[in-house]
């Protein structure tokens, strides 16, 4: 009877199909927007855009670059501009109604300034200044001298590097002078009495060798601030702008199409290498970069080998039980518990938990300020390695039961121990496996913010948790994240509409990051199936 | 019951009891197994043959619930003592499974393992070997060019043939052979059969099979067991043809089973 109807039942199957195909297709759809936008947002912003001039009614003229057009909350068309020059006009954009635009123009010899403070100048060029002598036109002149001359102030700056290297150094070292003394006197002031004299001494010695290079310093800077660029703005007013403080000229209306991708490529550089300005809206991502980067080497460091240890007992050496089964179940629901729930767990357990008993046993002379007793990469890393060790236990646990009993009696049939037939046999079938977690641990990890945010990422970390000074690894210091990163400039910034690319540039580079880990460790997992020649996963 | 009985057989087992938690899966078994020839199990499924076959070389210590009494001699020395070394004797009691079960590993990687987890590193001792369990194995020339890939890109019955490579590559003086050509087809069933008769020159093979034109081909002495029991033990070309028991001939002309 069943065959009887037979065309309504393949009918009704043929829905089906419709039903899941369209689902897959809306999902599809999402992803791919939502990258789409990333990336025209994202790839857009440091392409150098024209200046435009609008001649407004009432005489008043205004440059910058078109970021904007819409219809008016009061009707008529109105456009936003990018003016910049936020230390003349106190803002960086403004909306005008296109009514009012009498005529637009882009006139030639316009120069952006990207400047260390007050965001970019939009204006043109007039000449130099230095202790009131001034060489100056009236019309706009080429931009040839003035990148001459940023790039020698330029050269003047980096003479004075090596003395503020110099500097720094005299920084740390009365730092571990003032410690040395605080551990002496904690110990017993009386008993070091000789000693703590002789610390003061060099002390003092430290500091008035730092005073005489702060002050060499200091007269170098401001000789070289002595000269100035002179710059009008549209309405010809007069700026005159040091030129140490300029990063990079652009000539936005005279740019050829190479000169507009050297542009792009040195403000791409420039993110991917140097430090943020301007309350991060501006400038480099690198501490932000090299954060993520080291926040999640240091996860996998721990949550790696631990998921697989934990896995491997789980699957191979625990006696198959109601015990196990709960314990497989618990781990599982681990995975989804909310990750603010373990940046709690990590600030009560790691940071004031094992970092205030570590101050206590290890730097007690330097409570009530804490060393490990406060957030830092360490517990930030080892909070989120118990966030991703159930997806490693889970995957690895996976790649167990992927391997036929067989292999096992197989290999036990030889004569091997049991150890020896986990270390030569089912390891390294499973690898593809774990390999398979340890991308999804990375890639959660690298996202996460909730519980970084309370347990040692900060908005601007002053030095990376890696670097020259001894013992070149600080475990304790707080870092830079790009997840906290889009998560600050989008929606801490006080300059919101300077901040949006940004967000979005910070996006992009973030996904890209994740992907550029996921997929290193894919092509390993396959470089490994292929030598297996495994088809498991 | 008439027993065959040997000179000098390799394995004596006596009164073999063994049971999983509490059902007797083996009631009061004793053979005798001849030294370099072929011994076949058969009987219909769930009979014990594999239990029988897995206790040869103590392969049941996996299972949580096993449990047995009774005695294995192998060369005349207990085999379910705790002082003797379960490594040495698997290693002198070799195997070979249903299903083949290569390693992901390559070839070659798979028929020195049994040297490598005993720690041997010379490389030329390791490349003999290879050599001669394949020559063995009878599949040297089908894979010497390609000892380097994975073990895993061979055949059905290429697998079970380096399964049986890798049984012999530690020189065992038994190899137990567990239903082995079940999951092949005819010709790749015939290959290894010819291989059985030749590895009979220099080993005992116990062989547990549900095939019995097979065990009538290839084997010297033929067990038949049922429910746990064995019924009848002797020289295969008399349990084929002349059983002394109603239940082997029942069974052997396919009554049942």
């Amino acid at each position: 009877m069943a065959d009887s109807n037979p065309p309504r039942h393949a009918g009704r199957q043929e829905m089906m199909v419709w039903a899941a195909g369209s689902a897959l297709t809306v999902i599809l759809l999402c992803t791919l927007t939502l990258v789409m936008v990333v990336m025209a947002n994202g790839l857009g912003h440091f392409w150098p855009s024209p200046v435009e001039q609008l001649e407004l009614t009432g005489g008043e003229r205004v440059m910058g670059e078109v970021t904007d057009r819409n219809m008016s909350p009061d009707g008529g068309e109105r456009i936003q501009v990018k003016t910049a020059n936020r230390d003349l006009y106190g803002l960086d954009f403004r909306w005008i109604s296109q009514a009012q635009v009498t005529r637009q123009t882009r006139p030639e010899r316009v120069v952006l300034l990207e400047r260390k403070t007050h965001g970019n100048f939009i204006g043109t060029f007039h000449g130099f200044e230095e202790n009131g002598n001034r060489q100056h036109t009236q019309e706009p002149m080429a931009v040839e001298r003035l990148n001459e001359e940023i790039s020698k102030a330029r050269q003047g700056l980096a003479a004075l590097d090596p003395l503020r290297e110099d500097m720094m150094v005299l920084t740390r070292e009365t730092e571990r002078l003032t410690r040395r003394a605080a551990k002496l006197r904690y110990q017993g002031a009386e008993r070091n009495q000789a000693e703590l004299i002789r610390l003061a001494q060099e002390e003092a010695l430290t500091r008035t060798r730092f005073d005489q290079l702060n002050h060499q310093f200091a007269e170098g800077m401001t000789r070289l601030e002595q000269r100035h660029a002179i710059l009008a703005d549209a309405m010809g007013r007069e700026v005159l702008l040091p030129l140490t403080q300029v990063v990079r000229v652009v000539t936005p209306n005279d740019l050829s199409w190479f000169g507009r991708v050297g542009v792009y490529a040195s403000r791409w550089w420039e993110l991917l290498s140097a430090n943020p300005r301007e309350s991060n809206t501006e400038g480099g991502l690198f501490p932000a970069m090299f954060g993520t980067v080291m926040m999640v080497f240091l996860m996998s460091l721990v949550s790696l080998p631990l998921g697989v240890v934990a896995a491997v007992y789980l699957s191979e050496y625990a006696r198959q039980g109601m015990l196990v089964r709960l314990v497989r179940v618990a781990v599982y629901n681990l995975a989804g518990v909310p990750s603010i729930v373990y940046g709690v767990f990590g600030l009560g357990f790691f940071v004031y938990g094992v970092g205030g008993v570590m101050d206590q046993v290890f730097f007690p002379e330097r409570l009530p300020t804490p060393t490990f007793g406060t957030g830092g990469i360490l517990w930030a890393s080892l909070t989120l390695a118990l966030l991703t060790v159930p997806v490693v236990i889970v995957s690895t646990e996976e790649g167990f039961a992927s391997i036929p009993k067989g292999v096992r009696e197989g290999s036990i049939s030889l004569g091997a121990t049991r150890f020896q037939t986990l270390t030569r046999v089912l390891l390294p079938a499973a690898t593809p496996g774990i390999i398979t977690g340890f991308v999804l641990a990375m890639a959660r990890a690298a996202g996460e913010v909730a519980p970084l945010m309370i347990t040692g990422v900060v908005k601007m970390a002053p030095s990376l948790p890696l670097d020259g000074t001894f013992p070149f690894v600080h475990l304790d210091r707080k870092f830079m994240h790009l997840g906290f990163h889009i998560f600050d400039v989008g929606f801490q910034s006080p300059n919101v509409e300077a901040a949006k690319p940004m967000v979005f540039v910070t996006t992009l580079l973030l996904l890209g990051m994740v992907l550029l880990l996921s997929l290193t460790a894919i092509v390993l997992r396959n470089r490994m199936r292929r030598r297996y020649g495994s088809s498991t996963f | 019951m008439a027993m065959p009985t040997f000179q000098d057989p390799i394995l004596q087992i006596r009164n073999l009891k063994f049971f999983y938690g509490d059902s007797e899966v083996l009631k009061d078994i004793s053979l005798e197994v001849p030294r370099r020839m072929v011994t076949a199990f058969i009987g219909p499924s769930g009979c014990g043959k594999s239990t029988l076959l897995r206790c040869l070389n103590r392969m049941n210590d996996l299972v949580d619930t096993a449990r047995l009494t009774g005695s294995i001699l192998l060369d005349g020395q207990e085999i379910n003592q705790p002082e003797v070394d379960i490594i040495r004797l698997r290693r002198r009691v070799g195997m070979v499974f249903q299903q083949s079960n290569p390693f992901p590993k390559t070839i070659y990687e798979n028929v020195i393992y049994g040297l490598r987890i005993a720690g041997v590193k010379d490389r030329a001792l390791l490349d003999e070997t290879v050599e001669r369990s394949l020559k063995g194995a009878a599949l040297w020339d089908e894979v010497k060019d390609r000892l380097h890939q994975s073990a895993l890109g061979l055949s059905g019955g290429q697998m079970q043939r380096l399964c049986i490579a890798r049984a012999i590559a530690v020189n065992p003086e038994i190899i137990l052979m567990d239903e082995p050509c079940s999951a092949l087809d005819p010709i790749a069933t015939a290959r290894i059969e010819d291989l059985i008769l030749e590895l009979k020159e220099r080993y005992t093979v116990v062989i547990v099979t549900h095939n019995m034109q097979q065990a009538a081909r290839i084997s010297d002495y033929t067990a038949f067991l049922y429910l746990g029991e064995l019924i009848e033990y002797n020289v295969t070309k008399v349990i084929f043809t002349t059983p002394e028991k109603k239940q082997t001939e029942d069974y052997i002309t396919g009554r049942f089973g």
